[in-house]
């Protein structure tokens, strides 16, 4: 019997270490949380489990007494009209961007280095487009009946109206969402297998079967997946660019100044890419920590997430500096008088601050030190995040509270209910999280099982 | 009573070279299992091209055209809205939703036909009942070729698919 070869000499050798270089290496680091989780200390793990679902609890309370009381709750007036709840909207969302982008975009352009991260991305999409689902149905006013943005027959004759945003909202994001499903399954079919065949209870080996539909590895059906995967990955790209973009075009489709603007859709699509890639950072540091995947998940893969966020950060910076000319170029007095607003005027502050984090920050990584030193590139993920979520509170409260009518003009004062629908959120989508990964597995085990084969490359 | 040969590798290569030499032998190659695709293979298979794009294309154009029936109903015929004299029939403000649906109804059409065509979900497999095959799905590569039914021809088929490089050969009743 012939042991497997070391393959060193391949493409993963610059994305695994050598510990990770084998298929049972792969198979052993990644199934090992769910199948032998008496052999793992969940001391953090609960400890962050007890927060997040006190956090969870927290937005219970925050979205039953918001359906209770109304939005008077929150800071919203009737100049301010979009709060908190559009800006978390827009930066879930954002965030939900990414996981399809990892996915679809990077497969598409044979990026293999993705393979061991695009699972926990795809997973991290699913929960954050869920979670941004949920703002503008608290957004309603009337949440109770936000089934009417659906066309179905019903006594009062009414249908939806085609040509609201509102209705292209729900839809793109109901679609994306489902699609995200299908994908994040499909992909995770194989992998289910595996733990089927590998679980030594028989309560592992029943939900994990019972999942992986009976998969066994056929070449035959390794051809229709590997289409159908493809194929998904073509569908998912502009689906992703068109989500993003209908939520510029909720702003962009507006006449408000500041707002109506062609770049938006192309903006917000790079915005969410840079958030979604900054939060991917964030979970990757936490699986690879968490779980001990530091053969799967290297430096190699910060190093080049990072340079993405250079990117990133440069075209946010053409687009903020678009704005800026558009306004000035454009002559309007309101557009003009929007942008003074946003230097000189009340939310000042967080403009500046999202200038540093969005513009700045990211500049670092033009050194390659700073893109293999795993902490920092942690702590700008963290800033852009913050920068990336003003920059959506900007876009809102700038333009509600200086719009056409100066009788109008009202600055917006959050409450409590709003930083903490905001903040228990994220406990939340943590909650979720750290649900899933005792369900199932984070890292994509058979594609990065054929990162390890050489031939598969060519 | 038909049975198959299984054949076992533990490198992918082995697996590829083994199944080329079965075809050259003018055995049936069966079918071939794998951790993950291995695509040198599939050529001995003799499997037709999947058709599952098209199945997918014609799947989203459908709820293209529902979708956008049901935008074109309501708000040209059902409950017309005369804003200004715009056109009843806004097609830019009506592309959103047949879009977005209709990549999802591809997508599902995608996943409906990748069931179908591979005949899953199907618990139960003959294959499952040999000890090692679960090995397919964690590091291991199988060839399953039909068994030649006289013993002289099935024990030199065993021998040189160990030749080639099989670590173990069983016999599977179908």
């Amino acid at each position: 019997m012939s042991a497997p070869k070391d393959r060193t000499d391949t493409e993963a050798a610059a994305w695994l270490l050598p510990e990770g270089r084998s298929f049972e290496a792969i198979n052993e680091l990644v199934s090992a949380p769910l199948l032998s989780p008496e052999k793992w200390s969940w001391r953090v793990w609960w400890g962050a489990f007890i927060v997040s679902f006190a956090l969870t609890l927290l937005m219970m309370i925050c979205v039953s007494w918001l359906f209770a009381t109304g939005v008077g709750l929150w800071g919203v007036n009737t100049t301010v009209v979009w709060g908190f709840a559009i800006a978390n909207y827009v930066w879930w969302i954002g965030i939900g961007n990414a996981g399809t982008l990892i996915s679809a975009m990077l497969l598409l352009m044979r990026q293999h280095w993705r393979a061991s991260i695009n699972r926990f991305a795809e997973a991290m999409t699913l929960f954050a487009a869920g979670i941004a689902g949920l703002f503008p149905i608290m957004h309603l006013g009337r949440p109770l009946y936000f089934y009417w943005l659906a066309p179905y027959p019903n006594t009062m004759a009414l249908w939806p109206q085609w040509r609201s945003a509102l209705i292209w909202d729900f839809w793109a994001i109901l679609s994306y969402l489902l699609f995200s499903i299908l994908f994040w399954y499909a992909g995770l079919i194989p992998d289910l297998a595996c733990l089927r065949d590998r679980a030594k209870t028989r309560r592992g080996r029943f939900w994990f079967g019972l999942f992986a539909l009976g998969w066994r590895g056929s070449a035959r059906h390794w051809r229709l997946y590997h289409v159908y995967h493809t194929t998904m990955a073509c569908l998912g790209v502009p689906l992703v660019v068109t989500l993003h973009s209908v939520v510029g075009l909720d702003f962009a489709a507006s006449l408000m100044p500041g707002w109506s603007e062609t770049i938006f859709p192309p903006y917000f699509v790079v915005g969410a890419m840079y958030s979604g890639f900054a939060m991917v950072i964030l979970l990757a540091a936490a699986v690879r920590w968490g779980f001990s995947l530091q053969a799967l998940i290297t430096v190699e893969h910060f190093d080049v997430m990072a340079k993405i966020l250079l990117t990133a950060s440069m075209i946010m910076t053409i687009s903020y500096m678009t704005e800026w000319f558009g306004a000035w170029y454009g002559g309007e007095p309101a557009e003009r008088s929007l942008v003074a607003f946003e230097f000189l005027g009340t939310y000042r502050i967080s403009y500046y601050v999202m200038l540093f984090c969005n513009c700045l920050v990211a500049h670092m990584f033009w050194l390659r030190s700073a893109r293999r030193n795993i902490a920092l590139v942690v702590v700008a993920g963290v800033v852009i995040n913050i920068g990336m979520w003003l920059e959506r509170m900007n876009i809102v409260w700038n333009t509600l509270s200086h719009g056409y009518a100066e009788s109008m003009w009202r600055p917006f004062h959050p409450t409590f209910w709003d930083y903490a629908l905001l903040f228990s959120s994220l406990g939340f989508f943590a909650f979720l999280y750290l649900v899933l990964c005792r369900l199932a597995p984070i890292v994509s085990m058979h594609e990065t099982r054929r990162l390890v084969w050489p031939e598969a490359r060519t | 009573m038909k049975s198959l040969l299984l054949a076992e590798f533990v490198e992918p290569e082995a697996m590829v070279r083994a199944a080329r030499k079965v075809d050259e032998a003018g055995c049936r190659l069966l079918d071939a299992f794998s951790p993950f695709p291995v695509e040198e293979v599939e050529e001995f298979l003799g499997a037709r091209a999947p058709r599952l794009r098209v199945y997918m294309f014609f799947g989203g154009l459908i709820v293209v055209a529902a979708a956008y029936a049901t935008e074109g109903w309501s708000a040209i015929f059902d409950y017309p809205i005369d804003s200004g004299g715009r056109p009843l029939n806004s097609w830019p403000a009506f592309i959103l939703f047949p879009f977005a649906v209709g990549i999802f109804g591809a997508a599902l059409t995608g996943f409906i036909f990748l069931l179908i065509e591979t005949r899953l979900p199907s618990l139960h497999h003959p294959l499952f009942s040999v000890q090692r095959f679960e090995r397919a799905t964690q590091d291991r590569f199988f060839l399953a070729l039909e068994a030649p039914t006289a013993a002289a021809e099935n024990r030199r088929a065993k021998a040189w698919l160990r030749e080639a490089g099989a670590v173990d050969v069983v016999e599977v009743e179908k």
